[in-house]
């Protein structure tokens, strides 16, 4: 195959055609800045306004609830900072050891500056406790910060009982949505968030737009501090074409979520079924009742991530892998760390991630060389040679 | 991405001398599941010639450890095991045609095989495993013991933690022993030094002065100022003031007053006397 097959969709997507097309004539037509006095750039507002109200629907929210901002992580930034700010005696914390980095890193550079943190854990599947988030909650607890689907394994998290608990006892419910939008219903009417940060290149918008859904009534100081912008909750010069662009985007989400979800769920589940019937030691990290329908992640036993990833890249198929050499540093993944799965099995794991332009045919091409990756490296492994070796000794021969 | 040399691409694409030695006269055997790199290197020897006639490799590990270990086995096929035992891990990094800087430790794994293989066949144990017991454990999350740290630090001149992480993956985890690493730096960059800085008692005349400080401008300070295109030439030494014109992009450089000061001056005093001075001459 020529073509890339790109099963990397949880790290970024292609933008729809449906989505350039309406975001092209803001870069040379219509250029103007949408706070001018004069027509040319002033009546951009209206523009955004539409793509608010699209957002909006996404949440079946209000258009004021929907803050656009430049990316996933300054949502979560914002939400963040903007409530802690708020709240300046509650000095308390709480999010997950799985988040984002974009949470994670910010809860540890809170820690050193007066917060205190706690981080729940989670079990083999990626699963909360939620007994454990009821007993972390106390009055100090400013915040609490938990994705709604993990962007390694899949895994989903019950966002409504957990907003309950949190309302219940009185602190704000921050959501991370990222990975979930555009997969799962956001409806803000059954999900009891307070805040939920979304991002635009997750659903087939451009990189550098984002949004923010902010509750109505809930206490919340900007964090980008500058000119009136967005209700003066975000200073900057709108990014007038990647939010008329999320706006495209989240409407398409919102039209074909539910149809998209099934099909991509039977392209991931053909991947997953056929890898455990073809090849041996493989097991799939998650919460398989509970996941994202476009994300598997696989761990391939005795042979390391970034080998199989090289091997896949040589024949044009793109994915990820939470061993610690493709992470730039040299520490493993530490959501499938925090999950207690074995380093032997998260060195070898790859996650394949879905969009709505895979197709079944890319999926075969990959079951087509998959096995034989696997197989070459394996070859190559000393631990899949002592693995046979222990196996035939341990065997006595048949009698004659 | 990893931005990996064409070599590197090709010995992991089509890796040479893949399995394992029928009946062989030495194995050498380093890393482990856990810390996300492995190698097995088998030998068979000439006892006659004491060249090495076979070599195989099993690697689990990334695109760079198993070309590492490709490329080694061609590196030391037809070698006597004294001339294999030279090979360091620069010369296999070299081979490859470079490594990214966060890969070296790839390179050191496949020196420390082939060590471990060689102590083998002589019967010893393996100088890293014995380090290993004599050593301390300095890096608890990858087993990386103050020796290792040491050796690599002597062996390729490294200056930060970060340095060391990529040669021994000493560090690149917690974090927690990154003062530890610190100190064995400073320990062994002082034991490095020539002698004749910090021996010197008699003080310098001015000729000796004028030497040492062209031998340290020429040895510890003009390379590093050439990485960034920069250079400089020493114009004159007056007592215990050293007169140099700053060349290439140092030459109009904003912060030029920082690098003679901290960068020039500091090293002076460190390898020529303590209370040299430096001047810059437009």
């Amino acid at each position: 195959m020529d073509q890339v097959i790109y099963l990397d969709n949880n790290a970024t997507t292609a933008v729809a055609p449906e989505v350039l097309e309406v975001m092209l004539p803001y870069y040379q037509k219509s250029y103007g800045n949408p706070s001018s006095m004069h027509t040319f750039g002033g009546s951009l507002a209206h523009d955004i306004a539409r793509a608010r109200e699209q957002v909006a629907s996404l949440f079946a929210a209000q258009t004021s609830e929907i803050v656009f901002t430049s990316c996933g992580t300054e949502s979560d930034n914002a939400a963040l900072r903007g409530v802690l700010e708020a709240y300046p005696e509650k000095r308390h914390l709480i999010t997950t050891r799985v988040e984002h980095p974009a949470v994670l890193n910010l809860a540890k550079h809170l820690e050193q500056h007066g917060y205190q943190v706690t981080y729940l854990p989670v079990d083999m599947q990626g699963r909360l406790d939620l007994d454990h988030l009821r007993a972390a909650i106390r009055p100090d607890t400013a915040v609490v910060s938990i994705m709604y689907a993990n962007n390694e394994t899949g895994t989903v998290f019950p966002v409504t009982q957990i907003g309950q608990i949190v309302k219940e006892r009185g602190s704000v419910f921050h959501c991370d949505a990222v990975q979930a939008a555009g997969k799962l219903s956001l409806d803000t009417r059954s999900i009891p968030a307070d805040l939920i940060s979304i991002s635009g290149h997750k659903l087939h918008a451009p990189k550098g737009v984002g949004a923010l859904y902010i509750r109505r009534g809930t206490r919340f100081v900007p964090f980008i501090i500058g000119g009136h912008q967005e209700h003066g909750r975000r200073g900057g010069t709108e990014n007038v074409a990647g939010i008329v662009g999320l706006g495209r985007a989240c409407e398409l989400a919102r039209t074909s979520r539910e149809q998209e979800g099934s099909r991509q769920a039977a392209l991931r589940d053909r991947l997953e079924a056929r890898v455990l019937e073809r090849i041996s030691e493989v097991q799939v990290n998650g919460d398989r009742d509970h996941r994202l329908p476009n994300t598997t992640n696989i761990s391939f036993s005795y042979i390391e991530g970034e080998a199989i990833l090289l091997k896949l890249n040589e024949r044009n198929i793109c994915a990820s892998s939470g061993s610690a050499c493709t992470s730039g540093s040299l520490e493993p993944s530490h959501v499938l760390r925090a999950m207690g799965v074995p380093f032997t099995a998260i060195h070898g794991s790859v996650r394949f991630s879905f969009s709505r332009y895979n197709t079944e045919a890319e999926v075969d091409f990959v079951l087509q060389e998959l096995p034989g990756i696997i197989a070459e490296l394996r070859n190559m492994s000393p631990f899949w040679a002592r693995r046979a070796r222990e196996e035939k000794s341990t065997c006595p021969d048949p009698l004659p | 991405m990893w931005d990996y040399s064409e070599k590197v691409k090709e010995h992991f694409t089509h890796p040479h001398n893949v399995g394992e030695v029928a009946h062989p006269d030495a194995v050498g055997e380093v890393g482990s599941l856990v810390c996300g790199d492995a190698l097995r290197l088998s030998l068979k020897v000439d006892p006659k010639t004491d060249k090495i006639t076979e070599a195989k490799f099993q690697t689990f590990g990334c695109g760079s450890a198993i070309a590492s270990s490709s490329i080694l086995t061609d590196m030391i096929l037809g070698k006597t095991l004294a001339e294999a035992a030279r090979i360091t891990n620069r010369d296999i990094a070299e081979a490859l045609g470079g490594l990214p800087r966060e890969k070296m430790h790839c390179s050191v794994m496949g020196m420390e095989a082939l060590e471990a293989a060689i102590a083998n066949y002589r019967g010893e144990q393996a100088p890293a495993a014995h380090d290993e017991e004599g050593g301390e454990i300095v890096c608890k999350c990858f087993g990386v013991t103050d020796k290792k740290i040491e050796r690599a630090v002597r062996e390729n001149d490294l200056t930060t933690i970060e340095e060391v992480t990529n040669y021994t993956k000493a560090g690149g985890a917690c974090a927690s022993c990154h003062w530890k690493i610190e100190e064995i730096i400073r320990r062994v960059r002082s034991e490095m030094k020539p002698p004749q800085a910090q021996t010197e008692c008699k003080p310098l005349t001015n000729l000796q002065r004028m030497q040492l400080v062209q031998a340290t401008l020429d040895r510890e300070i003009r390379p590093e100022l050439r990485k960034d295109g920069g250079d400089l030439e020493l114009v004159d030494v007056e007592g215990r003031t050293v007169k140099v014109r700053l060349l290439g992009m140092c030459a109009g450089c904003q912060v030029a007053g920082f690098t003679l000061r901290d960068f020039v001056g500091q090293k002076l005093r460190e390898f020529v006397e303590p209370d040299i001075t430096v001047e810059e001459m437009k």
